[in-house]
């Protein structure tokens, strides 16, 4: 790497390279002071107690025992967990067979691909007052098309399940399209040969999907699961613009029975409603861990896929 | 031959429901910004535009100040990305073509902090936001975005591929100076990659809720997105003038992205799909 990159420039003296510490320091400057830090911060107030008015305490591991048994903050871990599954993995499914049939070499593949991808520019808040209404009470267009179709209405808003149900879909319309044009440029990368040389052998297409397409894919595959795991994991926007006029006391309880209460949302609603901001910053950073061990486990099953097939 | 066209009519049909289902939230907000709510949440609904457009923007400009809202917005927006394009490419150009003690660690740091979820960060940004005295002011939303680690790391990516190792060493012969190597040469090599990244930054801000949410805290300052939830939280029940709040609020995105969208596509999956 050290090879042909700025080869001009050969390692200098710390006084010698003062323009590229200049050059450099505007980023560096909001970097240290709005994000390392911060992240850094949020760890020590894990261990104080403070309202961020009065005087901090030193409370040592009090705020993760009240994290541990605290039965509101489980079930937000379950909600986003819950959500997460419903979202991610119908989602990625459907991008996959959308990108297949994109890359089938047909024409108007540019308006698809703009069609496809509009969503994931729409503003959030918009799309989540969208919504609200079309899910929303029974005349909303939802119902009465259930209604029209003489199926049971559902208390999209109210029933516990059905409000997850709600947020997943949400975040799908949000994301497929973006997955889908990110699988399509993967599948635009495998050598046509590859496919070629499969035929002639007799390969039919459900065989070369999963023989050549999926394990070549592989690496785009962890990449969206990240990607998912790690924005799907700290969904707060739409809970709480879904949520935030219909409780009358806390408008950031996550809906009826709480059941929209993501990890996120409760973390705001620590620090912001509560001014509880040593507890907050445990809820925040028990989120971190639960994203790192859900990217770890995601990488480890994308990975030992590939090594089973080295193996064989 | 026809069995091969029944195929590519197959995939088609099945594409456009997928084109459905991502423009029916544009057209039904059309229909119900178009419509009074009454005509939308009786039995059956109304489905087609109406004449009603009108009555409902003046509703909604009579209970938020819209423009005034959208007009915070448009500045945060412009504001972060001017200043993000800069700092950003100037960063990435200086990580990507020269060496100097301390590169590597200090490139290792921002990925380290790329892979972190930036929420980790929130809670402390907002006590030195106004700890600075600039909660409540729109001036507390523009510092944050410049922390972006993602820009840097894409932007340095595309300055490698755009800007080859000869022409600085070209300009070098010819004597320019560092900064001027790079407002002379790297800029102009790396515009598409600055047109991706500002369009990227434009939406992020624009569309941005959860800051605002916590440092707006004067009624009187507020962001466009900011404005919508409040509406909804205040006139839940008034449909047809909150939709017609969100459909003003996503078209000016809109006509960007479609404006831009073939190279923004593109780009948007070179990050992903690189090595």
């Amino acid at each position: 790497m050290a090879g042909r990159r700025g080869r001009g420039a050969r390692p200098q003296s710390i006084a010698a390279a003062w323009r590229q510490y200049a050059a450099i320091s505007p980023f560096f400057l909001v970097f240290v002071g709005f994000n390392l830090i911060p992240v850094f911060f949020t760890l020590y107030l894990a261990f104080q107690r403070w309202d961020g008015l009065g005087d901090m305490t030193f409370v040592g591991l009090d705020q993760f025992k009240f994290l541990v048994h605290d039965p509101v903050f489980w079930q937000s871990v379950r909600n986003t967990i819950v959500i997460w599954v419903l979202s991610t993995f119908p989602m990625l499914f459907v991008s996959l067979v959308i990108a297949t049939m994109l890359n089938a070499g047909i024409r108007f593949s540019s308006f698809y691909r703009v069609a496809y991808f509009l969503p994931n520019v729409t503003s959030l808040v918009a799309i989540a007052l969208f919504f609200f209404a079309v899910f929303s009470s029974q005349s909303g267009i939802v119902n009465a098309t259930l209604h029209l179709l003489h199926l049971p209405e559902v208390g999209w808003l109210s029933n516990s399940f059905a409000i997850k149900v709600v947020i997943a879909l949400l975040m799908s319309w949000q994301w497929t399209g973006y997955n889908a044009i990110i699988y399509l440029a993967g599948l635009q990368a495998i050598p046509t040969q590859l496919y070629e040389a499969a035929r002639i052998d007799g390969a039919g297409p459900v065989q070369i999907f999963f023989n050549i397409t999926i394990p070549l894919l592989r690496p785009i595959i962890l990449f969206t699961l990240i990607v998912s795991t790690v924005t799907g994991l700290q969904s707060f926007t739409e809970p709480q613009v879904l949520f935030g006029s219909t409780a009358a006391t806390n408008p950031n309880s996550g809906g009826p029975g709480q059941a929209g209460l993501t990890m996120m949302l409760y973390f705001y609603h620590q620090a912001f409603d509560n001014n509880d901001y040593g507890y907050a910053a445990a809820i925040v950073w028990a989120l971190f861990l639960l994203i790192l061990l859900f990217v770890v486990i995601n990488w480890r099953l994308v990975t030992r896929g590939e090594r089973k097939e080295r193996a064989r | 031959m026809t069995k091969y066209k029944i195929g590519r009519l197959g995939i088609h049909a099945a594409l456009l429901v997928g084109v459905l289902v991502s423009f029916f939230p544009f057209y039904w907000m059309v229909v119900m910004a178009t419509n009074t709510t009454q005509d939308i949440y009786r039995y059956p609904p109304k489905l087609t535009f109406g004449s009603h457009l009108g009555d409902n923007i003046s509703r909604l400009l009579d209970n938020i100040d819209f423009f005034g809202s959208m007009l915070n917005t448009a500045f945060v927006a412009v504001t972060v990305t001017v200043m993000v394009l800069f700092v950003d490419s100037l960063a990435a150009f200086t990580f990507a073509k020269y060496r100097f003690p301390g590169r590597n660690v200090l490139f290792g740091l921002v990925l380290a902090m790329y892979m972190l979820p930036t929420q980790l960060a929130i809670l402390p940004q907002f006590i030195i936001v106004s700890d600075l005295g600039l909660a409540g002011t729109l001036r507390a939303l523009l510092i944050p975005p410049l922390a972006n680690a993602f820009g840097i790391f894409w932007m340095r990516q595309y300055v490698i591929g755009a800007v080859p190792d000869e022409l600085i060493e070209a300009a070098k012969i010819d004597g320019a100076g560092f900064f001027r190597t790079y407002w002379q040469i790297a800029l102009p090599a790396i515009r598409p990659g600055l047109a991706f990244l500002g369009i990227y930054t434009f939406v992020a801000a624009w569309n941005d809720y959860i800051w605002p949410l916590i440092v707006l805290v004067d009624p009187e300052h507020i962001t466009l997105q900011l404005a919508l939830a409040q509406l909804n939280t205040a006139h839940g029940t008034d449909f047809s003038m909150v939709m017609a709040g969100a459909l003003l609020a996503i078209v000016p995105l809109l006509l960007i992205f479609v404006l831009f969208a073939r190279n923004f596509i593109a780009d948007a999956t070179k990050g992903a799909v690189r090595e």
